[in-house]
């Protein structure tokens, strides 16, 4: 975590990102920048856009306007034999770890295709010697190099997905839920290794998740999503302490907290679901269901303004708004 | 008293390719009546596969031996056709994913109304209203426009609740939820964990809530179990367990999940080694290859759930952590 942020030029600049499906937007209006080396972790409930943006920045879906600037270059705008070239500094883990993994290659197949891709240059022995030592990297060992995916645990298959998005040292990864599917005791496992191989590379992340706590863990700044717009930007200090949507802040009271005592907490804490399921078309998308809602809220849709210094939030309340009462430790 | 359920030395095991694999190892468990009862455990730990049993929904290639009895009823011993006596109606189940557990091509109301039909003998008129106020009580907004809607045209907390309101239909004295959040937004989640905590109140069923997630069970259980490897490791109520987890696995997990409620920590706390895969054995306690507290005795003898201090407290580990 304490990799060197370069705050002068950002590794990628997100500007008026779209996605839209048929008719059905996913994301709108999505901007923002990531340093080198930064870990941005991105939150929101399912339907709200989270992987789609991964998919759009990496350009596995098509975005419909806006620019995604790498390093100077904008992807969107790249023709694919550029496209290719710049991808060797891209890379994705996927939510399912199984599913991401070709069921007829080798491990050892799977981890060098990146190699045999970008570095034709190498032989095979080089190859399979940077394969065996990134395989010992990620915690598993160099004689399972030609075992295939079935053969291993949920846990051992996200670690390979991980060693073959990390052996060309890229300098952004990211991470779409991947320790989601897997259980509490190797979710530990995963996000400290994805945390060793940020220091070791200077890698910057994207890292999705549903579990804040997860998230709190491992990021410098979150974002927290909304009906396919960013409704929050903030360090994460200063969004678990004192979050300014309310989206957020019923985002953060509904995280149920491992002890019994805090039963009442929990139960008083939880917004209405939405009681009809038409879209919204205007004003905020989540008037619905905010306890804070007025008549300016069903009209314009709120802009991401700068609360504090380097907080941003899209609610036209932001700057009236009681501070919640979660401070910095929830329920002790 | 006895209690609703009991559950005597009941194990399951599967057969593939001609071996047969332990999921569920005598496992002994009460459920009394009013009672809500947490049952932790990772995946592959049995949790799902001992309520499988008890709802007679194991798979073809599975087999379960000991005894079940809810209600005076010996349900490994009772064809299907008896065993719907109960099942549906005095003994319901809520799964974990709300999509694939309604039929998608029928109506809500229809879904509905049909339990009620077959389990309680009303006619579709009678049952359709019954339907209607079961959406008011599991706080489904306008119900009526929802009668006549698919799965499909609901989101995943609204079919959850259907499925709650489904499971609560004929008055049973039994539910079994299993895993009923792990599918939904944590904000959702919350919403579904508050609408269980009403139900029990307001109708006084007894509750088994199947969950790998120990967070989702505190808020709920009176009393917790926790699997490990097929096996009950761990009982106590859930104050207790909380307070001081006697088996070394628990006491592991506890300290994995991450939680907001305790300081940011630079590396997240982790349970060395992996988890043990269904069919695995060994001569002593499962735990061992992962515990730091294993001794010689450990890896040759296994050690029974015995109790220890207080009443509802039971431990299978040579070495409990003290208090």
């Amino acid at each position: 975590m304490n990799a060197v942020i370069s705050v002068s030029n950002p590794l990628l600049r997100i500007t008026d990102l779209r996605v839209d499906f048929g008719s059905h937007t996913a994301l709108r209006d999505v901007s923002f920048d990531l340093f080198a080396g930064e870990t941005l972790g991105l939150v929101g409930e399912s339907g709200s856009g989270k992987s789609t943006l991964a998919r759009a920045i990496l350009r596995l879906v098509r975005s419909s306007h806006g620019s995604v600037v790498w390093r100077g270059r904008d992807l969107l705008s790249c023709d694919s034999r550029e496209l290719r070239a710049l991808r060797r500094d891209l890379q994705i883990v996927f939510q399912d770890p199984l599913a991401s993994l070709n069921p007829r290659m080798t491990v050892g197949e799977a981890i060098a295709e990146p190699l045999c891709i970008f570095e034709g240059a190498l032989n095979a022995r080089e190859r399979t010697g940077r394969v065996a030592a990134m395989l010992e990297r990620v915690g598993l060992t160099a004689h399972m190099i030609s075992r295939f995916p079935h053969e291993f645990s949920g846990g051992q298959c996200q670690r390979i997905g991980i060693a073959r998005a990390m052996i060309l040292s890229p300098k952004l990864l990211v991470c779409d839920e991947p320790v989601s599917s897997l259980d509490v005791s190797i979710q530990g496992q995963i996000v400290n290794l994805l945390l060793d191989l940020q220091r070791d590379v200077g890698t910057a992340m994207i890292f999705i998740s549903h579990n804040l706590a997860v998230v709190r863990h491992l990021s410098h700044r979150i974002l927290v999503m909304y009906a396919g717009r960013l409704v929050e930007i903030a360090p994460r200090d200063a969004l678990f302490a004192a979050p300014i949507h309310p989206y957020s802040r019923a985002l953060l009271a509904a995280v149920p907290s491992p002890t019994p005592v805090s039963r009442t907490v929990q139960a008083s804490a939880a917004p209405v679901e939405a009681s009809s399921s038409q879209p919204v078309t205007t004003g905020c998308a989540f008037r619905g269901r905010c306890a804070y809602a007025v008549a300016v809220c069903a009209i314009t849709i709120p802009p991401l303004e700068e609360m504090t210094p380097g907080h941003w939030a899209a609610c036209h309340r932001g700057r009236e708004l009681p501070a919640s009462g979660l401070g910095t430790f929830r329920g002790c | 008293m006895t209690p609703l359920l009991s559950i005597e030395e009941v194990s399951v095991s599967f057969s593939q390719h001609k071996r047969s694999i332990a999921a569920v190892r005598q496992v002994s468990l009460a459920v009394a009546a009013r009672e809500c009862v947490g049952i932790v455990g990772e995946s592959g730990s049995g949790k799902t596969q001992v309520f499988m049993a008890v709802m007679g929904l194991l798979a073809a290639n599975a087999r379960a031996d000991g005894s079940v009895r809810f209600e005076g009823h010996d349900i490994l011993a009772t064809a299907p056709e008896h065993l719907n006596r109960v099942r549906g109606s005095k003994l319901t189940m809520i799964f974990q994913d709300p999509m694939t557990s309604l039929t998608p091509h029928l109506k809500i109301g229809t879904q509905l109304a049909e339990v009620l039909v077959c389990h309680a003998g009303k006619s579709w008129s009678e049952a359709r209203i019954a339907a209607r106020r079961m959406l008011e009580r599991v706080r489904v907004p306008e119900p009526i426009r929802r009668l006549n809607q698919y799965p499909h045209e609901l989101s995943g907390g609204l079919r959850q609740r259907v499925m709650i309101g489904m499971s609560l239909l004929c008055d049973p004295m039994l539910v079994i939820a299993d895993e009923p959040t792990t599918a939904l937004d944590v904000t959702v989640q919350a919403q579904i964990i508050e609408l269980l905590r009403a139900m029990r109140e307001e109708v006084g069923t007894a509750l088994v809530l199947i969950s790998h997630d120990l967070a989702v069970v505190a808020g709920l259980a009176d009393r917790i179990l926790v699997m490990y490897a097929g096996r009950i490791v761990e009982s106590a109520t859930a104050v207790e367990l909380f307070r001081h987890a006697q088996h070394p696995y628990t006491a592991e997990l506890l300290k994995c999940i991450p939680s907001l409620s305790s300081p940011r920590l630079e590396r997240l706390p982790t349970l060395a080694g992996q988890p043990p895969q269904p069919g695995d054995s060994l001569p002593g306690c499962m735990f061992a290859p992962r515990c730091s507290r294993a001794a010689e005795r450990c890896r040759v003898e296994r050690p029974l759930l015995a109790p220890t201090v207080g009443i509802a407290r039971h431990v299978a580990c040579h070495y409990p952590l003290p208090p």
